[in-house]
């Protein structure tokens, strides 16, 4: 519950700001969508920057469909829960907040558990315990506590999607490779999640006659994260990297003009 | 005169350091006693792998340090590299696939050394690491030993080894399974496996140690290559390469307990003696364990260091689910080692206690 990001504070005022200046039907136009997207996806990704919510990112992405799978449910609850604690979060007094989130969470937990139960059968067992543990995944209740709980309805629903949205990408990164590496295969179980004609999805890239166990096991994700991370701040360090020379080149022109 | 001139200067007297090149082929070259006996009783396998271990240390040496920007030549030569490639060659099996061979040394460079910042920053002793990676990824392949030439069926040339190690088949076709059978077609295993299993099935210790593949202390052939790991450690001990207190520690420490295990149940426990020769004992006891770089820095922390992993060890092979437990032992005292030299600083002179 510490995570009270940056982000989500500098976010609060902008909008603070805009309430004050601009009329309130004008509000909808001013709300810096892409630079909620920009955070959810990149720049605060819960998964690469946050690093919350490892405990399923690491356990559940052997392969690519079940890190789909997880990535798709914890989106759905991240999104009506944000929405949710927004909506009620004038009512709601800050000594019991913790609780209500908690319960709001938890309930949109187990609607997400049951459909998964009454439509993808072999995919919530493939899952297990993991479905439950949602409720716990700091990055739900991190969003709600940092963003959520401080900013309108729809900002709420869109930065719950875009962090949703980060999260699974990364867990399928991370699921794919450790599944192409480990097994061979991709898309390995599809019809888990999309019904017996998926199938056909299935496709082996390499044939091993035995699998590569450390990217199968826990070790793997482990390692695969790290160098996931590490590219993230590769191209970080070269965009900031470009930046700096630009504004390098910029001094040198004006130099030039002075001089002739 | 002037020679005399220079011999009677009084102290103190400069005193050079060994390098690193120095250091790291000084080990080298005692790994020699050890590697002889493990080629006499394992073929040649374990040269065609110490070859393509070291080959692909240094070409994922380079490449590395090419990514990293760092001096690729200077680096090579202080010969790191290449004992990493050595330590891991001795310790697969002699006939393992190439494969093998290259995703551990390149999981051992690139990943356990190099990403860490290279030598001198890794916290795992990259060689283990590499080791443990095969282990847990290729438990299969990894365990087939072949057994001592001697107890062996066929014979098989150095043309043999290299074409088993590449396409897994001999020369005469036929496959490392067929090779590993012995006379009465039962796969033969390491000597510490061969007693996990039967231990489980029931015999005990002496029935068990009765069979061909045992010998006077450890198993056959293995009681000469740890032999040979000894008398090299003795010769790094002398060269003043290594201290002695790792290797005591973990050899004191790994005799103990199997003193006390084996006096308390001498049907389940391998005698003491047997323990130290058999498996990779000698072998960690002075080339693993005492890595410079990955061990405990202070006198009291080798100590208690070596003792971790002797204890681990005999913990591993008694109770564990792998018949050898060196590599995770060494990685998990590892693990402790910033802890220990925390514990262990000595007191700077003129200071009362601790420092």
């Amino acid at each position: 519950m510490t995570n009270t990001t940056t982000s989500g504070e500098i976010n609060d005022n902008e909008d603070i700001d805009n309430d004050l200046i601009e009329p309130k039907a004008n509000a909808f136009k001013l709300v810096d969508w892409s630079g909620i997207a920009k955070e959810g996806l990149w720049k605060n990704n819960p998964a690469l920057v946050q690093l919350l919510g490892l405990c399923p990112l690491l356990a559940v992405t052997n392969t690519f469909i079940n890190a789909l799978g997880l990535g798709i449910a914890t989106m759905l609850v991240l999104i009506v829960s944000n929405l949710t604690i927004s909506l009620v979060k004038d009512w709601v007094t800050k000594e019991i907040r913790i609780p209500v989130f908690i319960m709001i969470i938890a309930s949109f937990v187990t609607i997400v558990e049951l459909l998964m139960n009454a439509y993808t059968y072999g995919l919530y067992l493939s899952l297990g315990i993991f479905i439950p543990l949602i409720v716990t995944n700091c990055a739900i209740i991190g969003r709600a506590e940092a963003y959520a709980s401080r900013n309108p309805p729809l900002n709420a629903a869109f930065d719950g999607l875009m962090m949703g949205l980060g999260f699974t990408v990364i867990l399928l990164l991370l699921g794919g490779a450790r599944e192409i590496i480990g097994q061979g295969t991709l898309f390995d179980g599809a019809h888990l999640l999309f019904g017996e004609w998926a199938r056909t999805l299935e496709f082996q890239i390499f044939h091993f006659d035995q699998q590569f166990l450390l990217a199968v096991l826990p070790p793997g994700a482990f390692i695969g994260m790290g160098f996931i991370i590490a590219g993230k701040n590769y191209l970080d360090n070269k965009e900031l990297e470009e930046q700096k020379n630009k504004a390098a080149k910029k001094v040198e022109r004006a130099r030039v003009t002075t001089v002739n | 005169m002037k020679r005399l001139t220079n011999l009677f200067v009084s102290s103190p007297h400069s005193r050079a350091g060994l390098t690193t090149n120095q250091v790291m082929r000084a080990v080298c070259y005692a790994c020699l006693p050890g590697v002889a006996a493990q080629v006499y009783f394992f073929g040649w396998g374990v040269m065609v792998q110490i070859f393509l271990c070291i080959l692909v240390a240094l070409i994922s040496e380079a490449i590395i340090l090419t990514l990293r920007e760092k001096p690729v030549r200077a680096t090579l030569a202080d010969g790191s590299a290449m004992l990493t490639g050595l330590l891991i060659a001795v310790s697969i099996p002699p006939l393992a696939p190439w494969w093998i061979s290259v995703i551990g040394v390149s999981f051992a460079i690139i990943i356990v050394k190099q990403l860490y910042g290279g030598l001198g920053f890794n916290l795992f002793n990259p060689a283990m690491a590499g080791y443990v990676v095969l282990l847990i990824s290729f438990p299969v392949a990894m365990t087939n030993w072949m057994p001592v030439q001697q107890l062996m069926t066929y014979d098989i040339s150095l043309l043999d080894s290299i074409a088993a190690v590449f396409t897994d088949f001999t020369q005469d076709g036929y496959s490392v399974t067929q090779l590993r059978m012995a006379v009465d077609g039962i796969t033969m295993a390491t000597p510490l496996d061969n007693f996990k299993t039967q231990i489980d099935l029931g015999l005990t210790a002496s029935e068990i140690t009765n069979s061909p593949i045992y010998g006077q202390y450890g198993g056959t052939g293995w009681e000469w290559v740890n032999l040979g790991y000894l008398v090299g450690g003795l010769l790094l001990l002398k060269q003043g390469v290594i201290r002695w207190h790792i290797p005591l520690a973990v050899i004191a420490s790994l005799f103990t307990l199997t003193l006390i295990s084996y006096s308390i149940t001498p049907d389940l426990t391998l005698t003491p003696m047997a323990t130290l020769f058999s498996g990779a004992t000698m072998f960690a006891a002075f080339f693993i364990a005492t890595d410079p770089i990955s061990s405990s820095t202070t006198i009291k922390g080798r100590l208690i260091f070596g003792a971790i992993v002797g204890a681990l060890i005999f913990m591993i092979r008694e109770w564990g689910g792998y018949p050898d437990g060196v590599a995770f032992a060494v990685l998990l005292a590892n693990l402790g080692v910033p802890l220990i030299d925390y514990y262990t600083k000595p007191t700077v002179y003129g200071h009362k206690g601790k420092a």
